[in-house]
């Protein structure tokens, strides 16, 4: 007989909505109800589709079940697993046909995704080699140490046209080839898990779900570059992810896939975990390798790269998570099967972490080529609340906005660079027409002085400068001057810094004054927000002749604001309005007034 | 070699040559600001921050820094076009936007590169005004500290860590909230800084300069009561012709006196005779160590240290107190001359202590520390009441109208002013050690030098060593400059690793003519070369070329002290040290 | 000077963790990671003893305490709010909970409150975006959080301290 197992989604988000107390509550119906033989929980990593968690899927029959909460264990218990009957009104209600769709692959959100990177999340017991093993798992770094030459495997990675997925997007087997030619008897392999996008949960997310997938392609990864000791540098404020990884780790050993003479074949490799301490700019390779020799991270002129120069002054392969959960499966199933997906130039899949104004948001991970609008409609399932699209911001605060006209863009590294934006490491925001694009720009340029490392001049006083511009404008005191400055200076940002951040910072600049001008002259020539975002340009009032007194307003205003009498005309005061939004949001009768 | 076109002009250079020095071998001067580089000192500053220097390669997406690029195979660059000089200017733009415009009333107006780098460009205003970062200054009795204008070049940060070995500078916070910084934005005076001065020789700005003390000379001067005397340091001569127009290496000893003499001193005194003092007292010293440790004395410790240079001895206080017994207890000439000034000399012009003011010309700033340290005041009053710096001292002449190019050479006072060859040395690496060996050889050989320049002694390599023959008992010398070689020495001394006899130790890059009261060197090392040169000259003309045969240093014994480690002599020329770790 | 002497067991502490790393200057980072751990925060006079133990200068210890966002010299509340401002939180109103949060605890981002019972700090990106706005608070996380409900987030904690 077949176990009955319970997979119980550990993302993030659906741990925010109590999955953990879930699956407790889910052991104890089992342990009741003298299941245990039968029946098996597990956490796992993140399913994706963070809107409609706390997820649960249940094998073999492939149900999936949405906003479970943790009462619902012991109906689905009871019903499903002793009755073998479906919980229906747990399962996904199809927004078009309004039908109950039982499994996820006849889902919208997951019927266009193709999973390389994230194939094994929510699909197996992340603490469980055994699981990991059991679909193929280690299988890839056999098949090199036994049969392939570095080199051989290095064509292999060359071939399948894999790029870095951490943002630039270099070539992976070039780099690995680059490291393998430097002569070092010490070299290194880094792991950067660093995530510091603030929109992306991706590296996290793999490494929550299928920390194994990492651990073998870096062993794969020391194998071609004669490195024999490999580095994770991972972000401190990621509890779950080090604690699965470390557990991954003693597992990879105590099976002998890591450690001394692996396989038996005499190669050796073991691997540390480094923690960051928060600092986008550690995300820059040379920035990360002197944030894990114990010193600021700043980055340095390349060249040298790491490649030559890298850790401790040794040839050091610096690669991000995503990327090396790809090389297993790009062993395993050959550069070919690899290379055949995605457009000519940027080969594989993509993981993006979809958000914003969306009704599908998740992690989501698609062919290279995939069109925005393939993604934010199909998979995303539209605009959140029927609202109009306005933009989508890809890169994080490198990238850009992208509005409208590039819905049917094929997305690969080369057309987004072209439109303005920049892969980066996967976030995707999408916005409506209610966010105000100067404020978008000067939130990530917020983002962006936080995080300069202060080292070059153009990017530690220039994004200060380009932030106070955007400052200026969005508090209705912008000239046309100004807009002329924003644009000159983040050309010579970009043109003058040191490294990618400062390279990349003014994007979010560029590419909202390219595709949303008008906005920007809005806020200036008319001191007028379209989007009625900027609390200097906009005034909240009561429409006296839809007001009916109901005191909803002035029982939510949290300053005090709102005068008036129950049935009587409410006022506010406009000394006293802190124009946080309440009163709008909260009014039934659409009696308050942006202007 | 390697081929490229720099501005249409083709160049081969080696291979490692950055575009920088490949432009700058091809006649063109790309301007630079965080960059320094110290050619045959081993200093070399280039973080590739400031982004001045940025040029366009051929292919490159971006404009590159020449500093820190190196050449390849067929390269076209060009320095000048309108993306970069638009570039250039605009980064100027945003550095001067966080720099206080304060040109006019700035201790560095004139000296500084920033200043100049904003008329090069032709920067006539700034663009893109805002925020500025604004930080409390930190007054030390040596160093004044204004981050406000700190470009974050870094130099200071390099020198105090990686050449110095200090560690007080760092930096501090991140983005446009970063500066350096000692640890926890405390005062230098609460740091383990040794005010050795380096930092604020290489500051292209106003951020780190030396305590101004020029208006107290000039009241002190026109102080009726007072009798103020002056002494001039060796290196001072050797580099106050540059303030001046003249060439480095110029030496204007005879200018220099005149002009303290038309300043209104009453007596202008040279540190040399003070210099041969501490050879006197420290070679003798030397001699019974040695002597008493070539015996088989078990209770003396051997190398000796030369204790003339204060930022040493704080640096040694600080971090190797538990070698404190090591160096020569002597006090620098500096504090040896405002010894015998304010006794013997004040004794002699029937003077109260009190009344009597004493001036030093320094090239250091630790010498302003030096001077404060309470071991050398008595009943409150100190040995030396003021230190000016060499830059201090030019200023001082221009403020008193006085046109140092036209004036004749004119000769020290009596009788604190006679010196001797061996004095001058004190200027450079290696000089101390070789006066020492001059004296030390015939005093302990009773035989006269067979030769009397000991070039195995001198040179620019920060770590020396030598074997002097003194009439077949080898002496092992080893000679540091740079506190980061002296760090060296010390470690191997802990470590019971050292062989040497005696060690000369000078904390800043070519001992005192690269102090840090100097006149600016902005990165040219061939300066200090230069100034080295001519102290090296000057000992040369000099008639008598040893300390002990100075004839003033004899009367000064004969009539006051007695003789070298006397119990006078003790008193009033050597000092103690403390432990200052846990400070 | 006064200088502050750190507690016999900071000091323990300090030398233990530091000879488990060997007093490997490049461990630094680990080090300190470990130090803020088991003490809440890195205040100067236990910098100063890393510093001692990795023959290191203290400032470059500072330099890097001052560098990276996730040390803290200051102690931080018994309740660390933290409110997610990374993109997606802050397009569904982030900032509006965030100021709610600075004007009910009467503190600015990064700051205590004085009874010391809450500190406010901002974060990037929890990945809970589906829940966006997001705030957390230790462990637990709150999702889809308005500004309205900022004060009944802060009671559920003040009543726990009261006990």
């Amino acid at each position: 007989m077949t176990k009955t197992h319970i997979f119980v989604c550990g993302g993030i988000g659906c741990r925010a909505m109590e999955s953990e107390q879930l699956r407790k509550n889910f052991q104890r119906e089992i342990l009741v109800r003298g299941l245990s033989d039968e029946v098996q929980v597990v956490t796992t990593g993140c399913f994706g589709f963070c809107e409609k968690g706390p997820l649960v899927k249940i094998l073999p029959d492939q149900t999936f079940y949405v906003q479970v909460s943790p009462d619902d264990a012991a109906e689905i218990v009871s019903e499903h697993i002793i009755h073998q009957r479906k919980v229906e009104r747990l399962l996904y209600i199809d927004p078009e046909t309004r039908k109950r769709v039982t499994e996820s692959k006849d889902m919208d959100f997951y019927k266009r995704q193709f999973r390389i990177a994230l194939r094994n999340c929510g699909v197996i017991d992340p603490d469980n080699i055994e699981e990991y093993i059991a679909r193929d798992g280690y299988s890839a770094i056999a098949k090199c140490l036994t049969e392939y030459t570095p080199e051989k495997v290095i064509d292999i990675v060359k071939k399948s046209g894999l790029r870095g997925r951490g943002g630039g997007g270099f070539p992976t087997g070039l780099k690995w080839e680059i490291t393998r030619k430097s002569e070092n008897s010490q070299k290194y392999v880094v792991c950067n898990a660093d995530e510091g996008d603030p929109g992306a949960f991706m590296d996290r997310s793999i490494l929550e779900g299928d920390p194994h997938s990492v651990i073998e392609a870096m062993a794969i990864c020391g194998y071609c570059i004669g490195a024999d000791k490999g580095l994770i540098y991972i972000r401190a404020e990621y509890p779950l992810a080090i604690k699965r990884l470390k557990r991954a780790l003693q597992q990879a050993v105590d099976t002998g896939l890591l450690g001394r003479d692996i396989l038996g074949t005499g190669f050796n490799f073991e691997i540390e975990i480094r923690y960051g301490a928060g600092a986008f700019v550690c995300g820059e390779e040379t920035a990360l390798i002197h944030s894990m020799e114990g010193c600021r991270g700043e980055p340095t002129f390349k060249p040298p790269f790491p490649s030559v120069e890298g850790y401790m002054g040794k040839p050091t392969n610096v690669n991000n998570v995503e990327t090396f959960a790809n090389i297993p499966v790009i062993i395993n199933k050959g550069a070919e099967w690899f290379s055949a997906i995605g457009t000519e130039k940027s080969k594989g899949t993509k993981v993006f972490a979809l958000a914003g104004k969306i009704n599908n948001v998740g992690l989501i991970e698609v062919p290279m080529g995939t069109t925005l609008r393939e993604i934010i409609y199909d998979i995303g399932g539209g605009i959140k609340d029927g609202k109009k699209f306005k933009a989508v911001q890809t890169g994080g605060p490198s990238g850009g906005c992208l509005s409208e006209k590039y819905l049917d863009t094929p997305i690969d590294y080369d057309n987004l660079i072209e439109a303005g934006s920049m892969m980066g490491s996967g976030g995707m925001i999408v916005l409506d027409e209610n966010d105000c694009m100067v404020s978008i720009a000067k939130f990530y340029l917020g983002f962006t002085l936080d995080e300069s490392c202060g080292k070059c001049a153009p990017c530690r006083i220039g994004n200060k400068r380009l932030y106070e511009k955007l400052d200026k404008i969005t508090s209705g005191e912008g000239t046309m001057e100004d807009l002329v400055r924003l644009k000159s200076l983040s050309l010579v940002i970009k043109d003058t810094s040191l490294c990618g951040l400062g390279q990349s910072s003014p994007n979010p600049v560029l590419s909202t004054l390219t595709n949303f001008y008008d906005e920007y002259v809005a806020h200036v020539k008319e001191k007028k927000c379209p989007s009625k975002q900027c609390k200097d340009l906009i005034n909240f009032t009561i429409i006296e002749d839809k007001c009916t007194g109901c005191t909803l307003c002035f029982r939510n205003c949290p300053v005090e604001a709102i005068s008036g009498e129950k049935s009587k005309i409410h006022h506010i005061h406009q000394d006293k309005c802190i124009k946080c939004g309440l009163c709008y949001s909260k009014c039934k009768f659409e009696a308050i007034l942006i202007e | 070699m390697i081929k490229i076109t720099i501005d249409q002009k083709t160049v081969s250079v080696p291979r490692g040559t950055t575009i920088l020095e490949a432009a700058e071998k091809a006649g063109i001067d790309i301007p630079t600001l965080c960059h320094m580089k110290l050619h045959d000192m081993n200093i070399e500053n280039k973080p590739g921050g400031c982004r001045i220097c940025v040029v366009e390669v051929n292919g490159r997406r971006n404009l590159t820094p020449s500093c820190c690029t190196e050449v390849e195979e067929g390269m076209m660059i060009n320095t000048h076009s309108m993306r970069v000089i638009n570039a250039r200017r605009t980064v100027l733009e945003l550095i001067l936007s966080d720099h206080p415009a304060e040109c006019l009333t700035c201790a560095k107006s004139g000296d500084c590169e920033l200043q100049r780098m904003a008329h090069r460009l032709g920067i006539r205003e700034i663009h893109c005004k805002g925020e500025q970062s604004a930080y409390r200054i930190d007054n030390s009795p040596a160093i004044i500290r204004d981050p406000d204008k700190c470009i974050m070049c870094r130099r200071c940060e390099m020198m105090c860590n990686e050449v110095q070995t200090v560690g007080v500078l760092s930096a501090v916070h991140r983005g446009f909230n970063s500066v350096v910084s000692p640890a926890f934005e405390k005062d230098l005076m609460h740091s383990e800084c040794t005010f050795c001065g380096q930092c604020l020789a290489v500051c292209p700005t106003g951020a780190l300069t030396e305590v101004d003390e020029t208006t107290s000379v000039v009241r002190a001067i026109s102080d009726r009561e007072k009798v103020v005397v002056v002494q001039t340091a060796p290196a001072v001569r050797a580099a106050l012709g540059e303030e001046f127009g003249y060439q480095a290496g110029t030496v204007v000893t005879g200018k220099m006196v005149a002009a303290l003499r038309r300043l209104g001193f009453n007596y202008v005194f040279d540190t040399d005779f003070a210099a041969d003092l501490t050879i006197m007292e420290e070679g003798t010293e030397l001699l019974q160590r040695l002597n008493a440790f070539l015996k088989g004395d078990k209770s003396v410790k051997l190398p000796i240290l030369t204790s003339c240079c204060p930022a040493w001895v704080k640096f040694f206080e600080h971090q190797f107190p538990e070698l404190i017994d090591i160096p020569s207890t002597a006090r620098s000439p500096q504090q040896m001359f405002g010894s015998i000034a304010k006794t013997y000399l004040a004794e002699k012009l029937g003077v109260d202590r009190k009344n009597m003011i004493v001036v030093s010309i320094m090239p250091c700033v630790a010498k302003k520390y030096e001077r404060g340290r309470d071991e050398f005041y008595v009943d409150g009053n100190p040995d030396v009441d003021i230190v000016l710096t060499t830059r201090e001292l030019a200023h001082l002449i221009k403020l008193c109208n006085i046109d140092l190019t036209t004036l004749p050479e004119e000769d020290f006072d009596e009788p604190l002013g006679q010196s001797t060859g061996a004095g001058v040395l004190f200027g450079t690496t290696g000089g101390v050690i070789e006066a020492a060996v001059r004296t030390a050889y015939e005093i302990q050989t009773g035989k006269a030098l067979p030769r009397i320049n000991f070039e195995e002694l001198r040179g620019m390599e920060g770590f020396r060593k030598a074997i002097v023959d003194f009439d077949g008992l080898e002496l092992n010398i080893g000679i540091a400059h740079g506190l980061g070689n002296a760090r060296k020495l010390l470690e191997d001394i802990e470590q019971g690793k050292s062989h040497f006899h005696a060690i000369e130790i000078m904390s800043c890059p070519g001992g005192c003519i690269g102090g840090g009261g100097q006149p600016y060197h902005h990165g040219n090392a061939d300066i200090l070369m230069k100034r080295q040169h001519a102290l090296y000259t000057e000992d040369e003309l000099k008639v008598i070329r040893k300390s002990h045969e100075n004839p003033d240093i004899l009367k000064l014994y004969a009539e006051f002290l007695g003789k070298p480690l006397s119990e006078k002599s003790h008193k009033l020329l050597h000092t103690n040290y403390f432990n200052r770790k846990a400070e | 000077m006064t200088k502050t002497q750190l507690s016999e067991p900071a000091e323990i502490l300090v030398k233990s963790i530091c000879a488990r790393y060997k007093n490997d200057e490049h461990e630094l980072i680990n080090i300190l990671h470990e130090l803020q751990h088991e003490l809440g925060h890195l205040p100067a006079e236990l910098q100063s003893a890393v510093a001692h133990e990795l023959h290191i200068p203290v400032s470059k210890i500072y330099g890097v305490v001052s560098f990276y966002s996730f040390f803290t010299m200051l102690p931080k509340g018994k309740y660390q709010i933290s409110v997610c401002l990374g993109t997606a939180c802050y397009v569904r109103g982030g900032e509006l909970v965030l100021e709610e949060f600075k004007r009910r605890l009467n503190i600015k981002t990064g700051e205590t409150t004085k009874d010391g019972v809450f500190s406010l700090s901002c974060i990037r990106c929890v990945g809970a975006c589906g829940l966006a706005p997001v705030v957390t608070i230790g462990e637990k996380v709150y999702g889809r959080v308005s500004p309205q409900q900022v004060r009944r987030i802060i009671d559920e904690y003040l009543m726990l301290e009261e006990g």
